[in-house]
């Protein structure tokens, strides 16, 4: 698995549980590091094993743990970056949602080696949607759905999020239902990071 | 009046025009250079893309207008492609304007496509520009990571290293025992102090004493598992952590076929060494809360036990006969220099 995500489950345990609790999991998993480097590579069992880890050291199911993740990814201050570039995806949580059909393109662009999950958003219509996510990490579908939550809070939507597991296929399904698209306020977003960088 | 399209078109070097049925009317020079304009005029629209909007689209006509458009060709090489669709009033003509958004970097690959073929006010060479300096960028810091990596690699390796025996170091054995308590794994130590070790290097010199040292660690990795730990910790001081051993005739065993295997002479240019060892073993069954220092301690006392008992033995710590006995009148740190 990328660093990237070794690094991002990383920063999310120590920003949320304190650096002590990622030593014991970084021992407890037998890292034989302490840090994840962003721009290295490591063998995909060194990340499930560190989700197991966790999992255990937090007392809470590993889908709750990645949920919390994703929500974690989209609104802590000290990944400000993912936000941004998940806001990218539109004007309103519709269009981000849409814009979901295109990370796995975006990402590429960026980071030709990260592996990022196919996703597919299909409108179902009445304001349901159906998000399928294919990825190599299983139970990657219970992170987007903690980002798509996050995400809704950012724009300021009101939806209902339910993991519907899996498929024979091994896609993870998640059904979004978008209750109302402006319920809130949301947070402001730019383009320009400049104009909007006083978070 | 018949319309031309011909300014518009060199606007949009990407659209198409189609009439209220459908059918492709003129085709702009770069789509052409994507799929051949004899077969896309006169075919109908959605015979030639898939379409896909959001749900926002309006329009009683054969693609939804006014809204963002996700196409792709039905046949042929795949090239998402994201579009607008909006009328010409009055003519019964359409205007789909197409762009590669994110395949842009596959498509110029793919249909051999020139900066002549995008409009002068379009991104698109921004775009490559950027994706290019990026990648060339990114090659370079995974270079650096990979050099860094391996040089981190290297100076962890050589800093939990013996360089003379090629064992692990006393840092290496402080790390990897900390590591093993804080996880609870059960293990023994196992200290080994060679004997006549020092006469060697007194009568034959420093070089026949490092021959000896080498002879040692190799007997040492010979006479444990993989996932065994053997340490040099001192000039002729061993510490061997022995992962989940626990069973005492086991490492008295061990122990005593170690000393064997040590007294074997040692051939150095002309001469034969001949040393011994002694060995004071521990195990973390001992203790409640086991910690390293007091292993470390307790191992010391057995390993005393040995030397005091005529060397070239082992001993398993005793809480009962250690505690409080042999540590009284055997200062700790004296034990190097009388024992060697």
């Amino acid at each position: 698995m990328h660093g990237m995500i070794n690094r991002a489950i990383q920063c999310f345990m120590r920003d949320t549980y304190g650096g002590q609790t990622w030593q014991a999991v970084a021992e407890g998993a037998d890292l034989g590091f302490d840090n994840f480097e962003a721009m290295l590579s490591y063998p995909d069992q060194l990340t499930i094993d560190v989700l197991g880890r966790a999992a255990r050291q937090l007392h809470k199911p590993v889908e709750t743990f990645l949920e919390d993740l994703g929500t974690y990814l989209v609104s802590h201050p000290n990944v400000e970056a993912i936000r941004r570039l998940l806001r990218f995806g539109g004007e309103n949580f519709t269009e981000f949602l849409f814009s979901l059909n295109e990370l796995e393109g975006r990402a590429k662009l960026a980071l030709p080696d990260l592996e990022m999950p196919t996703l597919r958003v299909e409108d179902c219509g009445d304001g349901t949607f159906r998000l399928s996510c294919l990825s190599a990490m299983p139970g990657f579908g219970y992170a987007m759905v903690g980002v798509m939550r996050a995400m809704a809070d950012d724009y300021g939507a009101l939806v209902f999020l339910e993991h519907q597991g899996w498929m024979d296929s091994g896609e993870e399904i998640i059904t979004i239902n978008l209750l109302e698209a402006a319920y809130a306020e949301g947070r402001a977003f730019e383009l320009s990071e400049r104009i909007g960088g006083e978070v | 009046m018949r319309f031309d399209p011909t300014p518009l078109i060199a606007f949009m070097p990407m659209s198409l025009m189609y009439d209220d049925a459908g059918t492709i009317r003129y085709v702009a020079p770069t789509l052409a250079k994507l799929r051949d304009p004899e077969t896309l005029i006169g075919a109908h629209i959605s015979d030639v893309f898939s379409v896909r909007d959001n749900g926002r689209g309006n329009g009683e006509g054969p693609i939804p207008v006014g809204t963002k458009l996700y196409l792709n060709f039905l046949s042929g090489i795949s090239t998402p492609l994201k579009g607008m669709a909006a009328a010409i009033p009055g003519i019964g003509l359409n205007l789909l304007n197409l762009s590669f958004g994110i395949s842009i970097v596959d498509a110029v690959a793919d249909y051999r496509l020139t900066s002549g073929d995008f409009a002068h006010t379009d991104l698109a060479i921004e775009m490559l520009y950027l994706v290019e300096a990026k990648s060339a960028v990114l090659e370079e810091t995974k270079q650096l990571n990979a050099r860094l990596q391996g040089a981190k690699v290297a100076a962890e390796e050589q800093a939990y290293t013996d360089t003379l025996t090629g064992l692990r170091n006393r840092r290496a054995m402080d790390h990897v025992m900390e590591r093993m308590l804080r996880s609870g794994v059960p293990f023994a130590i196992m200290h080994l102090d060679l004997d006549y070790f020092k006469s060697v290097n007194d009568t034959l010199g420093h070089v026949a004493g490092d021959t000896v040292l080498q002879r040692v660690a190799k007997i040492l990795l010979e006479e444990t598992r993989g996932d065994d730990m053997v340490a040099r910790v001192g000039g002729d001081e061993f510490i061997l952590i022995l992962n989940k051993f626990m069973e005492h005739e086991g490492l008295m065993r061990t122990g005593e076929r170690i000393i064997a295997r040590l007294q074997e002479p040692i051939p150095y240019q002309d001469e034969l060494c001949r040393i011994s060892g002694s060995v004071g073993i521990t195990t973390t069954e001992f203790y409640d809360a086991p910690n390293a220092d007091a292993m470390i301690h307790d191992a010391d006392l057995a390993l005393y036990s040995s030397k005091y008992e005529g060397r070239a033995q082992a001993t398993m710590f005793d809480p009962k006969v250690h505690q409080g006995c042999v540590s009284d009148h055997v200062p700790q740190h004296a034990r190097g220099e009388s024992a060697a």
